[in-house]
């Protein structure tokens, strides 16, 4: 606990709910971290997020912030941000609120490249609710609804999140904790929508369930299994095969959404009704 | 070049005991207690390289630089 | 004010929101509702307002939410299966006390039903939509002229309350284009959400004595948590009993509080008429004509209808029903805003339910032959 932490984190609501060796925490510390590198005033940041263990880190950091209902942060950040464009907004989800049932406003927001910033916990499983499997979890691996293994193939988030549009697509680990302040940051200051997906360990639903019995057997496989994008170009397909990418994985400079409007505002208040 | 010291501190009330800054430090600067908590057995071997700040889920760990007069 | 204007009742909601100050739209097109976004898209950016199509109606219902944290005064505007769809985040405004107003355009149903056919099917899922105890306002007006006004009014109200306001009209109504002169009375006033006191500490859920907490918006210098689980004054999640109690009887106690400047009924004929009919919206239009036709014929009707429905106002129809020989409710559903009348009336006069659910209009024919048996 040092100076940081008492400046960014609402200290009387600590410690958190999040289980012993949970990720949430670690990726918490990088956020702060990241807020405090990008020097924001924290009346000037929003955050806003879904339902889920994810979803409790709003009521622990103090900013402005707002804990929606299950899956639908981006839609009530994309209202807060259309009406104070000077918000920093950061948006906390879980791979089930992201891609679940909110996976219809995760592409949507992608493809509208509103200047935000979604940080996706990424830890293959509905840890809240008891450890059912979500569309992240591998197939074959254990669940409480997959008590033989899932079957579901799964997604892949930052690379959807490419397909639908986002102007900025990143991944880190809770493992590579400074990696992650670094890449927050990137994002951060991408002019555009950003995403941040986090492979992050679920200790007590996941792991425990698939023979990664404690938190630092799960954060030696993220250690094990990422691989920086320069290194993995260089490998082939079979030595890629359940191995993921870490780092930078897509920036584009597109319209930034909230920017076209106010042009809009600009044009019609002088007459002219044709944006082409 | 002298080594820089580091004083270590775990705060009992905020560790919930996960093992993560035992495991992940490089010289073993952690050991755990009869409650599996953390506690630190060797400061002395400490580098500075703050991986047990980072990996902390419950911000319980703290290094301090010593800067001796 | 005096100019006469041809107005649908779905752009008269429009232009009463805008008067009224709203600068924020979300939504998503269906029918019979999509005008009113049509509308907006046109209107809002000359305002220097934004619109926004989102990418369902769930995602409508967030982003006006959203925008009224940020301090703007937010609208949405949907039809049943959308209203199903939105009650879940209509949940959390009423939980969240979070100012937003709701238009409802009704159409049959239940399900996709008959999309471009009237109904009065949703009258009690405007104040039972979401689960759990909530406050919620529900105003239904009759005329193009009302839509304006009052929904005008729902704007103010939910501003005043920070309480969510349904604006429910019909597919008639909505659709329904008529010569609207505006008076003096229809000018809508701007009310503000009350702010926090500045040099004072802020307490986002303060149990003030007037039961409604002082509302920052995110970015103005206050920095606190909004969360739709249940919270104490200090905005934060709580599971003591006792807090739970009293936050949730102040927060539910406001529609009684401020229930006779929320409430709004009219009277036509009522004090010297046998026969009382209690309708609302389309429907009230038939009834109107009833009373007028049937008094030329010398007999005694009159009409209690409605505006606010919800809180429902039984006073006001216990006291209008007290004497006279039949209550008539006539309802494009099966027969729901007769149990509240029924509740009102409390056994005191005969209620006579009349239910159309065929998808055509009540006509003023089928109430007048009902009086007539009744007389």
């Amino acid at each position: 606990m040092d100076a940081i932490h008492r400046k960014y984190l609402r200290m009387d609501k600590l410690p958190h709910i999040w289980c012993p060796g949970c990720g949430n925490g670690i990726i918490m510390g990088s956020f702060i971290r990241a807020i405090d590198r990008l020097g924001y005033d924290q009346d000037s940041v929003a955050a806003v997020s879904g339902i889920g263990c994810s979803g409790r880190i709003t009521g622990y950091m103090d900013f402005n912030t707002l804990h929606t209902t299950h899956g639908r942060a981006l839609a009530f950040a994309t209202g807060l941000k259309m009406a104070k464009p000077g918000l920093k907004v950061f948006v906390f989800m879980g791979d089930g609120d992201a891609t679940a049932i909110g996976g219809n406003h995760l592409i949507h927001a992608c493809r509208r490249n509103i200047d935000m910033t979604a940080i996706i916990f990424n830890n293959h499983i509905y840890g809240m609710t008891g450890g059912q499997y979500s569309p992240t979890t591998p197939r074959d691996a254990y669940a409480t609804t997959a008590p033989y293994g899932t079957m579901d193939p799964h997604f892949d988030i930052a690379k959807l999140c490419v397909g639908a549009g986002a102007s900025y697509v990143a991944r880190g680990t809770s493992y590579h904790a400074k990696m992650l302040t670094d890449l927050i940051v990137e994002g951060a200051e991408h002019k555009g929508f950003s995403v941040i997906e986090i492979i992050t360990h679920c200790p007590v639903n996941f792991g425990r369930r698939n023979e990664l019995e404690t938190p630092v057997d799960m954060l030696l496989w993220q250690k094990d299994h990422a691989l920086r994008m320069a290194k993995a170009a260089k490998m082939t397909d079979d030595e890629l095969k359940d191995r993921f990418v870490i780092g930078r994985i897509h920036r584009a400079d597109i319209p930034e959404y909230v920017e076209e409007y106010d042009r809009l505002i600009e044009m019609v208040r002088k007459g002219d009704t044709d944006r082409g | 070049m002298t080594k820089k010291n580091f004083e270590i501190t775990v705060d009992r009330k905020l560790c919930k005991a996960c093992g993560i800054c035992v495991a992940f430090c490089p010289v073993s600067v952690f050991s755990r207690d009869h409650d599996d908590k953390a506690v630190v057995t060797c400061p002395a071997k400490c580098t500075g390289c703050r991986q047990c700040e980072l990996l902390c889920p419950d911000y319980c760990v703290r290094v301090e630089e010593i800067v001796h007069e | 004010m005096n100019d006469a204007k041809l107005l649908a009742g779905s752009d008269a909601c429009v232009f009463g929101a805008l008067a009224a100050g709203v600068r924020f739209f979300a939504g998503y097109p269906i029918t019979p509702s999509s005008e009113i976004a049509n509308l907006f898209a046109r209107e809002l950016p000359k305002l220097g307002g934004k619109f926004m199509q989102m990418e369902d109606e769930i995602a409508s219902m967030g982003a006006v939410i959203g925008a009224s944290c940020a301090g703007l005064k937010a609208i949405t505007a949907t039809s049943g299966p959308g209203f199903s769809l939105k009650q879940e985040n209509i949940g959390f405004a009423a939980e969240a006390e979070i100012p937003c107003v709701i238009i409802n355009v009704m159409r049959y149903g239940p399900s996709t039903g008959l999309p471009t056919t009237s109904s009065q099917g949703d009258f009690m899922q405007t104040r039972w939509g979401t689960h759990g105890d909530h406050a919620i306002i529900v105003i239904a007006p009759y005329t193009a002229r009302e839509a304006y006004r009052e929904t005008g009014r729902a704007v103010n109200l939910s501003e005043r309350y920070r309480i969510p306001v349904i604006i429910l009209l019909d597919e008639i109504l909505s659709h329904l284009r008529e010569r609207v002169e505006f008076k003096e009375e229809d000018i809508v006033t701007v009310i503000d959400r009350k702010g926090p006191v500045p040099g004072t500490p802020y307490l986002p859920y303060e149990d003030t004595d007037d039961m409604i907490p002082p509302f920052a918006g995110f970015g103005d210098g206050y920095r606190y948590h909004i969360t739709g689980l249940i919270h104490d004054k200090t905005g934060f999640p709580t599971s003591d009993p006792g807090t739970i109690d009293r936050v949730m009887r102040r927060m539910n106690g406001k529609l009684d509080y401020y229930r006779d400047k929320i409430v709004r009924v009219k009277y036509v004929d009522v004090d010297n008429a046998d026969v009382l009919i209690v309708a609302f919206g389309s429907v009230a239009r038939s009834a109107e004509e009833v009373v007028r036709s049937m008094k030329k014929a010398g007999k005694r009707v009159g009409l209690l209808r409605p505006v606010t429905l919800w809180p429902f106002p039984d006073r006001e129809i216990r006291e209008a029903a007290a004497g006279k020989r039949a209550v008539i409710v006539p309802e494009m559903n099966l027969g729901q805003m007769v149990r509240e009348v029924e509740r009102a009336v409390a056994g005191t006069v005969p209620i006579h339910p009349l239910n159309r659910i065929d998808g055509g209009l009540i006509t003023p024919h089928e109430i007048s032959d009902l009086i007539e048996e009744l007389l």
